[in-house]
């Protein structure tokens, strides 16, 4: 059982060990391996590591290459240049071909809070669920994270996934079974239903627990697989209750929201989304500055379940 | 090191030669029909690129029916050279290839471009057996070539892989990326042929976006470069050749091609990029495959 709180960290430990018996595994790194934690596959296994240098258009595209000599390709470097700088390769030449690449976009969402806008990902979801043949995976938590990277190398086509740079609380249960496209029930309740993905998982958790405190019982999901977005769990966790809430550390354009809006347009039922509002990133002193600054607290989740509720 | 055209030497090239001249002679015909099949494929009316397509048809013949290990019974047979058409708009000099060796029928070749076709606008590994990739977004080509390269080498295997860009193409900063990363690994089973036609869309390459002393911009770049007449089957053979024997790391072909080589009223002309021809053009076009059939048998 993994006890670490760091999502990367266990991204990287999960490849060293997958990579030992599995040998079309390789990773592609694009001189921020130190933070995606890829150079812990380095350090194992020289020969299938690849320092591509800071050239992310080309290190995808050489990832749809080597997946067409039969290997496992994983890219790896922070989100926003993960997907936002290498977007059309990973179009074209990846997608398009529906080509078995991996992407790991490390350090996703506002988590590089020192860094600032050019390095904080609010689109990165919004940019890999519009491609068709794109599994789009955030997990939670470290355990989650361990059980999607193997599920990754299992899987056949283009993945990708999205890692918080900051610990963790381990929410999830180690011993339940995963597979690609599962949501999971966190919390359960009647009277608003939260999908939260990511970080926003523990922060609807936490607000389960303020609500309860007024009379409120909510249902908290943790929507970890964006795309395929299974739309009958969706709509079976909604049964019943008066409104929706979704909760995600990214952009409200595109994103969990606009996948859960667009899935349950019709059904009758109002829905709040919580997100970053049309705006980049900025520098802060830590992360909990940042969500509290963006309002991805889990009291802003409660205003919003209250606000559904009020709607009524 | 740059060297200059490949061979030039009669004498002392009949010394390696790797072909007959019956060999020779058969190649030059396959790429008149190269061109043949590249006009089937446009007929008058029918937009399609000719200029890109019919510089590139010599090398393309070399390749497919001489230089690469190829087995078109089984498209995806393991022990395969792979072609990346970078310049991805030049597939129909693909399509024409692989249709010759058998890859599929020749009725496909009128049904390109169209909803019912199996060839696309652009390479479609999914849709076209002998395609390797998805190309057409330019730029990516030689990446997903060294890719490839890279998944031979760790696996110690023999195969080759051959890249098409165009000069235009050049523009793109992604192959700068490819070409210094190729180096770096010292990617030997790698050979980019870039043709040189000097026209691109809309104008000349010089007028556009000038990518002067070209062999020199390899070549600093850690390359072996070969200079040749992309239309001169001895030099692309040879060149070819060279290319296989440098083990040291990646060898560039700068193929000095003409943009609509061999159809006299498009030669040299950017307005074939992707046109459509006339009656009349279509028909000086098949007189210009008889004029060639000519040249060679005589």
């Amino acid at each position: 059982m993994r006890t670490s709180d760091s999502l990367r960290k266990t991204y990287g430990e999960t490849l060293v060990e997958l990579g030992k018996d599995n040998k079309d595994i390789v990773m592609l790194e694009a001189d921020l391996g130190n933070s995606t934690m890829s150079a812990l596959f380095g350090a194992a296994y020289p020969d299938r590591y690849f320092q591509m240098g800071i050239a992310e258009q080309n290190m995808a595209s050489v990832a749809a290459g080597l997946s067409l000599t039969g290997k496992i390709p994983f890219i790896n470097s922070f989100a926003v240049f993960a997907t936002g700088r290498a977007y059309d390769q990973i179009r074209s030449s990846v997608a398009i071909a529906n080509l078995n690449v991996k992407i790991c976009g490390s350090s996703a969402g506002l988590s590089d809070f020192g860094d600032g806008k050019t390095h904080q990902s609010i689109d990165d979801i919004a940019l890999m669920q519009v491609l068709p043949n794109m599994t789009v995976l955030s997990p939670c938590d470290a355990i989650e994270t361990e059980k999607m990277t193997k599920a990754m190398v299992e899987s056949n086509g283009p993945v990708y996934l999205r890692i918080n740079r900051n610990d963790l609380p381990l929410v999830t249960d180690p011993k339940a079974e995963y597979k690609i496209g599962q949501m999971t029930e966190m919390v359960k309740g009647k009277d608003v239903v939260v999908f939260a993905t990511g970080v926003m998982v523990q922060q609807s958790m936490e607000a389960a627990k303020i609500l309860e405190k007024e009379g409120i019982s909510i249902r908290v999901v943790n929507v970890s697989t964006i795309k395929p977005l299974d739309v009958d769990a969706l709509e079976s966790y909604c049964e019943g209750v008066k409104g929706v809430v979704t909760a995600e550390e990214h952009s409200i354009f595109g994103g969990l929201g606009s996948a859960v809006c667009s899935a349950l347009s019709k059904k009758r039922l109002p829905i709040e989304v919580l997100g970053v509002q049309d705006s980049f990133g900025t520098s802060a002193e830590n992360y909990s500055i940042l969500l509290k600054h963006y309002g991805l607290e889990s009291e802003d989740v409660a205003k919003k379940v209250r606000a559904v509720l009020a709607a009524n | 090191m740059v060297v200059s055209p490949a061979v030039e030497d009669e004498i002392g090239r009949s010394e390696n030669m790797n072909y007959s001249q019956e060999q020779v002679m058969e190649l030059k015909r396959k790429a008149i029909q190269v061109r043949a099949n590249i006009l089937e494929m446009i007929p008058p009316g029918k937009v399609g690129h000719l200029g890109g397509s019919s510089s590139i048809a010599d090398v393309m013949a070399a390749l497919y029916f001489h230089t690469m290990q190829v087995n078109p019974a089984d498209p995806k047979d393991p022990t395969r050279d792979r072609l990346i058409m970078s310049k991805g708009h030049a597939v129909l000099a693909q399509y024409a290839c692989l249709v010759e060796l058998g890859y599929f029928p020749r009725e496909e070749l009128s049904k390109v471009k169209t909803l019912d076709g199996i060839l696309q606008g652009h390479p479609d590994m999914d849709k076209t057996p002998g395609i390797e990739a998805v190309t057409g977004s330019l730029g990516q080509g030689l990446s997903i070539s060294l890719g490839m390269a890279l998944g031979f080498k760790v696996d110690n295997l023999p195969n080759r892989v051959y890249t098409i860009l165009g000069d235009g193409e050049l523009a793109e900063g992604q192959v700068w990326e490819a070409v210094m990363a190729a180096h770096g690994f010292q990617a030997n089973n790698l050979t980019a042929i870039v043709d040189f036609n000097g026209l691109q869309a809309t104008s000349t390459t010089k007028e556009i976006f000038p990518i002067e002393n070209l062999a020199q911009k390899w070549d600093s770049f850690g390359w072996n470069v070969i200079e040749i007449d992309g239309h001169d089957m001895v030099q692309i053979l040879d060149a070819l050749e060279a290319a296989k024997a440098f083990t040291e790391g990646p060898t560039v072909l700068l193929a000095h091609t003409v943009k609509g080589a061999c159809f006299s009223f498009a030669e040299g002309k950017a307005k074939y990029h992707n046109a459509a021809m006339t009656e009349e053009e279509y028909k000086q076009a098949w007189t210009c495959i008889d004029k060639l059939k000519r040249e060679v048998e005589a």
